[in-house]
């Protein structure tokens, strides 16, 4: 019997799940339904793209003849209406219906659209796909906007800050939060990601958030912040966050939390579904809880794990791990995990730090007992993976802990099982 | 495939190898042109940007090593690479297209052995689109160990003095 398989979406969970579904299963009939009318792009590229600084035949990340030598059938441009895991059949936008045997859930996450009054005008835009990519662009060109507010000051917001100073504009951040990447930096990591913002010229307002957006001639003129005041704006990015896309998936009996809610297996509570990606809410192996954590390794990791599963494996995923690398100016910062326990000893968490104020060097590494459950590196980052490595490994640390801090960190601190089981692999022989 | 192995007990933390690698990955690496003594000299002293090794010698008392890309089977780094410049070669080598990497250092994030370095070179990128109105100042690129693509033996094992760098195939 051949097996029917179909994948939503067509971004890197998407891909993944297809290509390791084809390593275990050669010539099953798959079709691959998206939104967007492109083949696989980098969606992380988009901000530069708009910089300038890649040209735009550099998103397509394969081959064009990629979906062919995969054998998949693609559905571009059109859009899942309704599951109807009963029947195993998708309803699309369209009228159209598709059958399926297995089906993979990837399509990702929308932007979150904050409640303003009068954001719905010219010149407001988010920053997520390469169809807002090019009419933010056109916009740039047709009207040449020279002051914008982006708002929020995530890792979208700071990557669409960036490439706008770019382009030449004048660039103010606005974010509800007391910092910016307050997900993912504590205080001191924040402020040195700050202050390369002030030497691009980026102008910063925390712990406030844009009230209303008030236009002339259809187009944005000014922003009005919590507190009243307003600011001449000829451009607004709305760059809050983005949330799982379920909502087609209502009345399913697909369960959802914030996101799909998947088994280790990648499968949701319906026989033969799976989902992986930024749609997923999946175990954190330092949050040791499920939640969402819609990250790029994240997505192509569980993908590969979903597309094997749908090929009839059982393979499992060993969790989520949330990680950023932001640079703003040459101040470069890695973070991964848990870093801003609060406070400290709440849940048995413990952090060391050292900062140097003459060369803006931080380090901070996050312990759960013995074990490293975070860290933030910033400035020399060179070997902040090594961090990784040791958290996803759940490796103890106490005979080395007092190092982890030390510049000169490496692999030679660590005990010499470590390195033999870990390191040596196929390589450094002790 | 053949694999750099590193023996810690060999290893006397002379730093030959990064030398060597420096220079390979210089301009004049790989010129026949002039002896091995005048190469390292220019690659050090008259070039610029001056190229950087590509691997690292760890030390710690009477320990060293020099470690260097994996070249893993399951390599984090082409997971996380989002602008498709890490790839692997039919080979089974790890490479990073150097025209492609953006500089995003999410390969860094990730290796578990730390051995991807963050170079910062003042060189326009070629073939940015000429519509941007101003470029970014510097070339940022994930630099790694390429194995001496093209040669038999990698500089680091080819020149290490007492074989603590060996080849192996697997």
């Amino acid at each position: 019997m051949t097996v029917r398989h179909v994948i939503v979406g067509n971004g890197v969970a998407a891909i993944s799940a297809l290509e390791s579904l084809r390593r275990l299963d050669r010539d099953g009939p798959v079709t691959i339904i998206s939104e967007e009318p492109y083949p696989f792009y980098s969606r992380p590229l988009i901000s530069y793209l708009l910089a300038g600084e890649v040209a735009e035949d550099r998103l397509w990340l394969r081959p064009a003849d990629f979906y062919q030598r995969m054998g998949a059938q693609t559905m571009f441009g059109r859009r899942v209406e309704r599951v109807e895991p009963s029947e195993r059949r998708l309803h699309l936008s369209d009228g159209g219906t598709v059958g399926y045997d297995r089906l993979l859930l990837a399509c990702g996450g929308r932007p979150i659209l904050p409640p303003i009054d009068g954001a719905s005008t010219g010149g407001v835009f988010t920053f997520t796909t390469l169809d807002e990519a090019h009419r933010l662009d056109a916009y740039l060109r047709e009207r040449d906007p020279r002051r914008v507010t982006v708002l929020g000051a995530g890792l979208i917001g700071l990557k669409t800050a960036e490439a706008l100073i770019a382009r030449g504009r004048e660039v103010t951040l606005v974010e509800l939060a007391d910092r910016v990447l307050s997900a993912t930096l504590d205080a001191r990591g924040s402020d040195l990601i700050r202050q390369g913002l002030a030497a691009i010229g980026a102008e910063v307002f925390t712990e406030t958030t844009i009230s209303a957006i008030n236009s002339a001639d259809g187009h944005v003129r000014e922003v009005v912040l919590k507190d009243g005041s307003s600011t001449p704006t000829d451009l607004v990015v709305l760059a809050v966050g983005v949330r799982p896309a379920t909502e087609f998936l209502s009345g399913s009996g697909i369960t959802c939390g914030r996101g799909i809610q998947v088994s280790k297996r990648m499968e949701t509570n319906v026989e033969g579904v799976f989902a992986a990606g930024d749609v997923v809410e999946g175990y954190d192996i330092t949050a040791e809880t499920s939640r969402v954590v819609a990250t790029w390794v994240n997505a192509a990791g569980q993908g590969r794990v979903a597309g094997a599963n749908l090929a009839g494996a059982d393979q499992t995923f060993a969790g989520s791990l949330a990680m950023n690398a932001v640079e703003i100016a040459g101040v470069a910062t890695i973070s991964v995990g848990l870093t801003t326990p609060s406070p400290a000893d709440v849940d048995g968490l413990q952090a060391l730090e050292d900062f140097d104020a003459k060369t803006g060097q931080y380090r901070k590494v996050v312990l759960r007992g013995n074990r490293v459950v975070g860290a933030i590196f910033v400035g020399a980052i060179d070997r902040a993976g090594i961090l990784t490595g040791l958290i996803r490994t759940g490796t103890e640390v106490t005979s080395f802990r007092d190092r982890l801090l030390s510049p000169d960190f490496g692999l030679v601190w660590l005990p010499k099982e470590y390195r033999k089981h870990v390191v040596t692999g196929p390589g450094i022989e002790v | 495939m053949k694999r750099i192995v590193a023996n810690e007990q060999y290893c006397i933390g002379c730093r030959l190898c990064e030398v060597h690698c420096l220079v390979a990955h210089s301009g004049v690496g790989r010129s026949r042109l002039s002896s091995l003594a005048r190469r390292i000299i220019k690659a050090y002293k008259d070039e610029s940007p001056r190229a950087e090794p590509r691997l690292l010698v760890e030390e710690q008392g009477h320990v060293s090593f020099a470690v260097q890309c994996r070249h893993c089977d399951d390599a984090p780094c082409l997971d996380a690479c989002i602008s498709g410049a890490m790839h692997r070669t039919e080979e089974g080598t790890v490479l990073c297209d150097e025209d492609r990497c953006v500089g995003c250092w999410m390969c860094v994030m990730v290796c578990p052995y730390g051995v991807i370095h963050c170079r910062r070179e003042e060189a326009p990128k070629p073939g940015a689109p000429k519509a941007a109105e101003q470029r970014p100042p510097l070339r940022k690129i994930a630099s790694k160990c390429d194995f001496c693509v093209g040669q038999a033996t990698p500089a680091c094992v080819l020149n290490c003095p007492n074989e603590a760098l060996s080849l192996v195939e697997e």
